[in-house]
């Protein structure tokens, strides 16, 4: 494997006086996709927030070769590394296209941003019809969609998804894998994804941590995650 | 008839001040969901800042511009030195932060250039438009409101900055995730309202003339033209602020006479939170979850 995108070493983060996450270590390789899996409450959500700098933390982060633990979050968005949050971040009172706009709002080439929309409305065409509407309306599904497409727009290095299956219908996660796998591909864009579909996540990844209660229970290939009949039983559910 | 003709345009004058006021009351209400009771006097003090350029001999539209940049500063340097330090406190503390913002400023004026009033100049002397309706100062009154609400529009609507400052204030997290500078753009916020509050005080200055006080009773009116078009809506703060200009001076002219004047503002407050403390445009927005 190459030189890792993202290394995190013994992070531990938390709210308040208390740590949620106690030592966690993993990587996400140039071009690759890692999955964390656990179960409600894990630390899962916990983990994305303190890479991107939103919550206290302390521990190593290194992100392209720059260490970050101690950066804003908006210098570490800066770098390339662009988070689709929990709960999407819309911005309900925006149009759809304002969205696009915002998410490319670091961006000076306005040639780039302009043909990186039209690229959006290709791998999303309903994004199109609604380019003009507030974000606020769209269906749960137009909105995570929008989500994705916003942090796209950075043109990032890696794109940090918070369970973008979240009370989706199969349909809809199924279209939104594929996009994600395609700009993987196509782009060499690195994914970091947090998912309770553990089934899904592991098709998608080429490597896989397991976390609970805040600490990495196990982790590696996903293929191997996926075949151990133990792991899956006791921690994945299917 | 020529009568209420007349009362209704000036209404639509001072109605633009009480615009400008009001719309600078809702963009940091937007951004941070506090009422900055300052705004009046902060508005009060940049137009001394003016008084004290022409006084030294500049000309009007030289110190109009010094002002309204100074104001835009001097609003960011409230932000990042006043508010910032209370961002994350009670809404009562914040409320007490303005208010001693307030009465600093009112007896820092009072000190600086003393409670005697002073006149102030109004820079529309053309006499060649004598219609009888509205004075040159109304008239000119009324353009620069207008021009000042279009290039806050365009500003808003059609620049990156504009869009950011309206990203920031509906959704810090995730404005941070798209990496803009959240802290900063609710300081340019504050140093727009102060600019607008500037340009507003040299406006009605030449009118109620210039004393430490003077933007007292303009606050009342656009705290009312707020409420009226909806505290979290800018386009309703700018026609409350012509509804409560010319309602308040058909009430004077008609009803309840001069003296009783300000009262038509804390009805209308007072209405407003009654019947619909939404506001005539404050909208619902629809979200899905």
């Amino acid at each position: 494997m190459t030189a890792p995108l993202l290394e995190v070493e013994s992070l531990d983060a938390g709210y308040g006086p208390s740590d949620v996450l106690h030592g966690v270590s993993f990587t996400v390789g140039e071009g690759g996709i890692t999955t964390v899996l656990g179960a409600n409450g894990a630390g899962k959500t916990t983990l994305l927030r303190a890479v991107c700098g939103l919550i206290r933390r302390r521990g190593r982060v290194r992100f392209g070769g720059t260490a970050i633990e101690s950066k804003a979050t908006e210098d570490i968005v800066r770098l390339g590394l662009a988070h689709v949050p929990d709960g999407r971040g819309t911005f309900v009172q925006l149009s759809a296209e304002e969205n696009l706009r915002v998410g490319a709002i670091t961006r000076r080439d306005r040639r780039g941003v302009a043909a990186d929309m039209e690229r959006m409305y290709g791998y999303f065409p309903r994004l199109r019809e609604r380019r003009h509407q507030q974000a606020g309306t769209l269906s749960g599904g137009e909105q995570q969609m929008l989500a994705i497409a916003r942090a796209l727009m950075l043109r990032p290095r890696l794109l940090v998804l918070d369970e973008p299956s979240f009370g989706l219908a199969p349909l809809i996660v199924r279209d939104i894998f594929a996009i994600m796998r395609t700009v993987n591909r196509e782009e060499r864009v690195g994914i970091l994804l947090v998912e309770q579909n553990a089934k899904l996540a592991l098709e998608l990844a080429d490597t896989a941590y397991l976390l609970e209660t805040g600490r990495v229970v196990t982790g590696g290939p996903a293929a191997q995650l996926r075949d151990d009949e133990t792991i899956r039983r006791a921690y994945l559910g299917y | 008839m020529e009568g209420f003709l007349h009362q209704i345009l000036s209404g639509l004058a001072t109605g633009g001040i009480y615009a400008a006021i009001a719309l600078s009351l809702v963009m940091i209400y937007q951004a941070t969901h506090h009422i900055n009771f300052a705004q009046g006097e902060m508005a009060m003090f940049s137009t001394y800042l003016a008084w004290m350029m022409i006084d030294a001999g500049l000309p009007y539209w030289v110190a109009f511009a010094g002002t309204v940049a100074l104001s835009f500063v001097l609003g960011v340097l409230i932000e990042r030195i006043v508010i910032r330090p209370v961002e994350h406190a009670p809404v009562l503390s914040v409320v007490i932060v303005f208010i001693a913002l307030l009465v600093i400023l009112n007896s820092l004026a009072g000190w600086i250039f003393s409670y005697t009033i002073k006149t102030f100049p109004s820079p529309f002397t053309w006499q060649g438009s004598q219609n009888g309706y509205l004075s040159p100062h109304e008239l000119g009154t009324i353009g620069v409101t207008l021009i000042v609400l279009t290039a806050l529009f365009l500003f808003f609507r059609f620049t990156s900055l504009g869009l950011a400052m309206r990203a920031a204030a509906q959704n810090p997290v995730s404005s941070r995730l798209a990496g803009i500078r959240v802290g900063w753009m609710l300081a340019l916020g504050w140093g727009l309202a102060a600019a607008i509050g500037a340009i507003a005080g040299m406006m009605i200055a030449p009118v109620v003339y210039l004393d430490p006080n003077m933007m007292a009773g303009v606050m009342l009116y656009a705290f009312a033209a707020a409420l009226l078009g909806g505290i979290d809506n800018p386009f309703g703060a700018v026609v409350g602020g012509f509804v409560v200009g010319v309602v308040e001076n058909l009430a004077g002219a008609y009803v309840v006479g001069t003296e009783l004047k300000l009262t038509v503002a804390l009805v209308l407050i007072i209405g407003v939170l009654l019947f619909r403390p939404t506001g005539l445009f404050g909208r619902r927005y629809v979200t899905r979850v």
